[in-house]
């Protein structure tokens, strides 16, 4: 079973940016798109820049696929499944939903 | 059509399973019956790539198998399952399985084995090596609950695997048996350098060194005991010296090997059995095993070819240059590296400041390009390859292809036009320049597009720089313009979204996109509009509507450090400051804990404060009457100034006076790129005004305008506009200078560059500025009054708005910090940890 955990209002997240929260003891950045209703929470620890960081990064359409640019470094880790477009890393990707104007997160 | 032909293949690596995909291009496989004995548990993956496997990369992702494959094409492939014989009279193959499996044509494509020196103790436990994704495995496995591992071998594979192990956060040591790392593609120096820059990343390395006897160790799991009487302790040792050809099986069917073993194979491929071929890593062609893919990939063909009789391409033999980063270090060899030919001469080049080495290695006769190695900058790479492998004769100074362009010294470029149709440009797929050009012309008009239509670029990636030279010289060979849309979503350039913004008074980008766009907006077109609708609109920078447009700088309003945290930059203007502030700075400096440094632009700079740190800095820093300094801006930056004639005694002028002036005046005005200004006090010009995008300098008769220079990347001195004016003229101008350049510079182009691109030059600015040729000055005085009248604080604004403030904590949902900040002490004020004191965990300052 995956265990929802309720983070913050979904107004906590302005149209278009991110935040961390922390769930579980992991550092969780999620991202509320202005494309889509949909929210996406991947890890907030850039392997690169090697620092916990993503959350604030600007999401970026990449021939249609949503993803986080980097703050530090600027490559592109796709918002759906945590791969990055020009490096051989990845971050996790988690479970999130709105419900209630809440957003809760697995992790 | 005779009946259909059977076809064995021992091995699916990466050349077998190439075979395969040729062999069923080509020809309607349904005419054969293939068989692939696979002896490893899963069917081919991509070796190359293999360390990746440890940076998150699965199985599935490595595969090189295309979904239904196998299946599509009827091939009956047996994993787990090992050839053990070949019986060459009855024409079968007997597996581990108790099979036997006939054939009218065999491919062996068994690849080869690491090799492992049979040094007593070899056979310990934690001894692994590296070649398979059960070996990843393993050494994942070993890596469990120890602290120290050596690799075995200090060439290429040895250096990879050093970097695994690293990564797994072993403190890693690589012990080589020759007196350099990579012996066989470096030269001594380079060999020097890249030891020295692999130590710095913190890997240790011990080279002539022979290992004599393992043994269990003291505070380590082995004990590595070397011929010269030393010794190592270690918990896993990697064997990575070097690999060998897998080719027991031909050995025992009587199928000729090579002296040092190799399955001999002639030009079709063919070993001393007609109908058994050999491919890859097992096989010897003219006394030489091939360790790479692509010579591997290119026998895949010729076999495919032959058994299909569609073609006669023969092997004949492949270039082994070869480009790669190691930790992090750009290595690259060509050809004849150590200058072996008969005459040769070399050219080098070392930079121990930058840590970069280049060596050429020419023809006697200095014509043609026999090898080179690069260590650290392998730019170069492709020209080099090209040259060497084309024989294209060299220019007259050879020397000038490997040394930095220095001013007035331009680097040699390789016309891709110089090179011939059929040069291959990308040689992990063998493609040629031509084939590049053909899908140029056939419509592939952008890099993405010319890769997905000749493959060229898909593999190591090594050749795009070229395959992008030959592209643009194609594009422009066809007088098709070059690309110069912003990005993806909006094919339109700066100077055009600025004029649609202001005429269609577009106010958000949301409206941008809908109107002008597609698809939803990156990086690149985000905060250019933001940027934009700031220089037209001036609206808060953090308001709904524009938040998500910001760059991560703009979007906390500080620089964003390389830990994560941020830079506070309160605005000096003019670098002019009371005791009292500079007080008041060090104290909220003194009670953030925050590292403090004098700025290259005349102020002060606090380093190290966090997220939730910022808005309670700023409070302190405004209450104190200071303002944002846009450090982190493409905005007016500082105006630097001399003392100037209040107490120097050379000064014609007030220059501080000005300076400050004009600071408060264009504070805030947010351009293409960041703007510097700066104003001297006399031509003694202790200001440096004659390098920035604005200089003022107080002449007898009145003030000199100088504008468009740079200091930064390429530095330009400036241009004089116009000469002993009074104040208020100058103001005009630079109103109207300034505007001019916010209209029409492209994304992230200081003034220097966009003086040097505008067409008619600084006689033609000297007409729009201060003759009003296109009639627009009045428009671009009343713009930047506007903008200016709209000035206001964001920092300001911000702390005084509780809604924006709860973005400036580190979770939105919790009050602890990121514990991922670290710092220690240095020189009395903190900085942040490196890796290694993260790692060892001393003298870390406790992050408050
Ligand atoms: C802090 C400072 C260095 C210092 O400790 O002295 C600095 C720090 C940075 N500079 Fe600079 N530059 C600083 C003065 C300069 C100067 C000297 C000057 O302004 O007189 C120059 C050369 C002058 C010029 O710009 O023409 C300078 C030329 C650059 C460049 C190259 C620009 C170019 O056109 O070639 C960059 C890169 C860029 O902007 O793309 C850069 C970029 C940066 C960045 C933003 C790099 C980054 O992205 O992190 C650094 C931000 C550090 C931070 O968080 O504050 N910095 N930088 C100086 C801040 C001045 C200030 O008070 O605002
Ligand atoms: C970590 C690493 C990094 C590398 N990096 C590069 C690089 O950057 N560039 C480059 O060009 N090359 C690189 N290489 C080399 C490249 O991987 C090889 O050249 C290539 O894999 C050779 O292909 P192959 O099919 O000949 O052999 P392999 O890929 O080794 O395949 C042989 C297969 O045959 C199987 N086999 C053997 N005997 C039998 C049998 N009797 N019955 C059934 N199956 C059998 C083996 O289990 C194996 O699966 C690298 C190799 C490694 C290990
Ligand atoms: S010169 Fe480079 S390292 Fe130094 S502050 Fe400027 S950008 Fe940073
Ligand atoms: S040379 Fe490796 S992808 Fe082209």
């Amino acid at each position: 079973m995956t265990n929802f955990v309720d983070v913050c209002a979904l107004n906590d997240i302005n149209k278009d940016t991110g935040v961390c929260a922390l769930v579980n003891g992991k550092q969780v950045a999620i991202f509320r798109p202005a494309a889509t209703d949909e929210l996406f929470a991947v890890g907030n620890f850039d392997p690169i820049g090697k620092a916990n960081v993503l959350s604030r990064g600007l999401i970026s359409d990449i021939k249609g696929q949503l993803t986080v640019a980097s703050p530090l470094y600027k490559q592109h880790y796709v918002l759906a499944d945590g791969s990055c477009l020009e490096e051989d890393v990845s971050i996790p990707t988690y479970s999130v939903k709105i419900e209630n104007d809440r957003v809760l997160v697995a992790a | 059509m005779s009946a259909a032909q059977n076809i064995v293949v021992i091995g699916n690596g990466m050349v077998g399973h190439k075979f395969l995909e040729s062999l069923v291009a080509i020809d309607d496989s349904k005419q054969y019956n293939i068989t692939v004995l696979c002896e490893e548990p899963r069917a081919a993956y991509d070796r190359v790539y293999l360390s990746s496997y440890f940076t998150g990369k699965t199985a599935e992702d490595l595969s090189l198998v295309s979904e239904g494959f196998f299946e599509n094409n009827n091939i009956d492939i047996k994993l787990n399952c090992k050839a053990e014989s070949i019986d060459r009279s009855a024409k079968t193959v007997a597996t581990s399985t108790n099979e036997t499996i006939s054939y009218d044509k065999l491919v062996l494509a068994t690849g080869s084995y690491p090799f492992v020196p049979p040094v007593p103790g070899h056979d310990r436990d934690n001894c692994p090596v590296y070649r398979t994704i059960e070996d990843l495995e393993a050494i994942k496995e070993s890596a469990k609950g120890s602290k120290v591992g050596v690799v075995v071998g200090g060439g290429l594979l040895g250096l990879e695997a050093a970097k695994a192990l690293h990564d797994l956060g072993l403190e890693t040591h690589v012990v080589e048996f020759a007196p350099r790392l990579m012996a066989v593609q470096v030269d001594e120096a380079g060999g020097t350098l890249l030891r020295t820059k692999i130590e710095e990343l913190g890997v240790k390395v011990h080279t002539g060194k022979n290992t004599q006897n393992i043994t269990d160790g003291d505070q380590c799991f082995h004990k590595m005991e070397f011929a010269d009487g030393e010794s190592l302790e270690t918990d896993v040792i990697l064997f990575s010296a070097g690999i060998r050809p897998q080719d027991a099986i031909a050995r025992e069917s009587e199928i000729e090997l090579g002296p040092r073993g190799g399955i001999s194979i002639n030009d079709h491929c063919q070993t001393s059995d007609p109908d058994v071929y050999a491919i890859g890593e097992c096989a010897l062609w003219g006394g030489m095993i091939y360790g790479l893919v692509a010579p591997g990939y290119n026998m895949a063909k010729v076999v495919a070819q032959h058994i299909s009789g569609t073609g006669t391409d023969t092997f004949e033999g492949a270039d082994m240059s070869t480009k790669l980063k190691l930790m992090g270090v750009d290595v690259a060899s060509i050809g004849d590296c150590h200058a072996r030919t008969e005459g040769a001469l070399s050219y080098s080049y070392n930079d121990e400041v930058n840590q970069v080495y280049k060596k050429i290695v020419v023809s006697a006769d200095k014509k043609l390009l026999l090898g080179a190695v690069m260590i650290g900058d392998a730019d170069d790479y492709g020209n080099l390859l090209q040259l060497a492998l084309n024989g294209i004769e060299l220019p007259a100074n050879p020397e000038a292809l490997i040394l930095p362009a220095m001013d007035g010294m331009e680097k040699p470029a390789l016309g891709t036009d110089a090179l011939p149709d059929t040069a291959q440009i990308c040689s992990c797929n063998d493609i040629s320049k031509g084939a590049i050009c053909c899908s140029v012309q056939e419509g592939a008009h952008t890099i993405g597009d010319v890769k997905a239509a000749t493959t060229a670029g898909t593999a190591c990636g090594g050749c795009a720089p070229l395959v992008t030279q030959v592209m643009n010289a194609e594009l422009a060979n066809l007088g098709v313009e070059v690309n110069t849309d912003i990005c993806e979503h909006f094919a339109y350039t700066r100077q055009d979204l600025y004029n649609i913004i202001k005429i269609e008074g577009i106010k958000s980008f949301k409206a941008l996109l809908e109107k002008h766009g597609t698809g939803h907006g990156c990086e690149i077109c985000k905060p250019l509009a933001g940027s934009i609708l700031a220089s037209v609109w001036n609206e808060y920078v953090l308001d709904d509507k524009h938040i998500g447009l910001q760059d991560t700088n703009d979007i906390y309003l500080g620089n964003m450090q390389k830990d994560g945290t941020y830079s506070v930059v309160p605005r000096m203007p003019g670098g002019e400051v009371t005791p009292e502030g500079l007080i008041e700075i060090g104290k909220v400096a003194k009670d953030y804990g925050l590292y403090t440094k004098l700025t290259g632009g005349q102020r002060v700079d606090l380093f190290g404060a966090q997220l939730h740190q910022l808005p309670e800095i700023w409070k302190r820093l405004i209450d104190a009457g200071f303002e944002t300094g846009h450090a982190y801006g493409k905005s007016l930056r500082t105006v630097k100034s001399c003392v100037g004639s209040t107490w120097c005694r050379f000064g014609v002028d007030d220059s501080v006076g000005l300076a400050i002036e004009l600071e408060n005046r264009y504070k805030g005005v947010r351009g293409p790129h960041k703007i510097k200004f700066a104003v001297s006090g006399c031509t003694r010009e202790c200001a440096e005004a004659q390098s920035k995008d604005v200089g003022v300098i107080a002449t007898e008769k009145g003030w000199n305008l100088y504008v468009c220079g740079n200091g930064g990347m390429k530095p330009r001195h400036t241009d004089l506009l116009a000469q002993d004016l009074d104040k208020e003229t100058l103001i005009k101008y630079i109103d109207r200078f300034l505007m001019f350049y916010v209209k029409t510079g492209d994304r992230l182009q200081r003034t220097s560059v966009w003086m040097d691109n505008l067409e008619g030059g600084l006689d033609y600015l000297k007409e729009v500025v201060l003759e009003d040729k296109l009639g627009l000055a009045s428009e671009l005085e009343a713009q930047m009054e506007a903008l200016v009248d709209t000035y206001q604080c964001e920092w300001k604004t911000t702390i005084e708005s509780p809604e924006r403030l709860k973005r400036f904590s580190h979770f939105i949902n919790a009050d602890e910090k990121d514990d991922n900040i670290k710092f220690v002490e240095e020189r009395g004020q903190i900085r942040p940890a490196s890796e290694d004191e993260r790692l060892k965990n001393v003298d870390l300052i406790a992050v408050s």
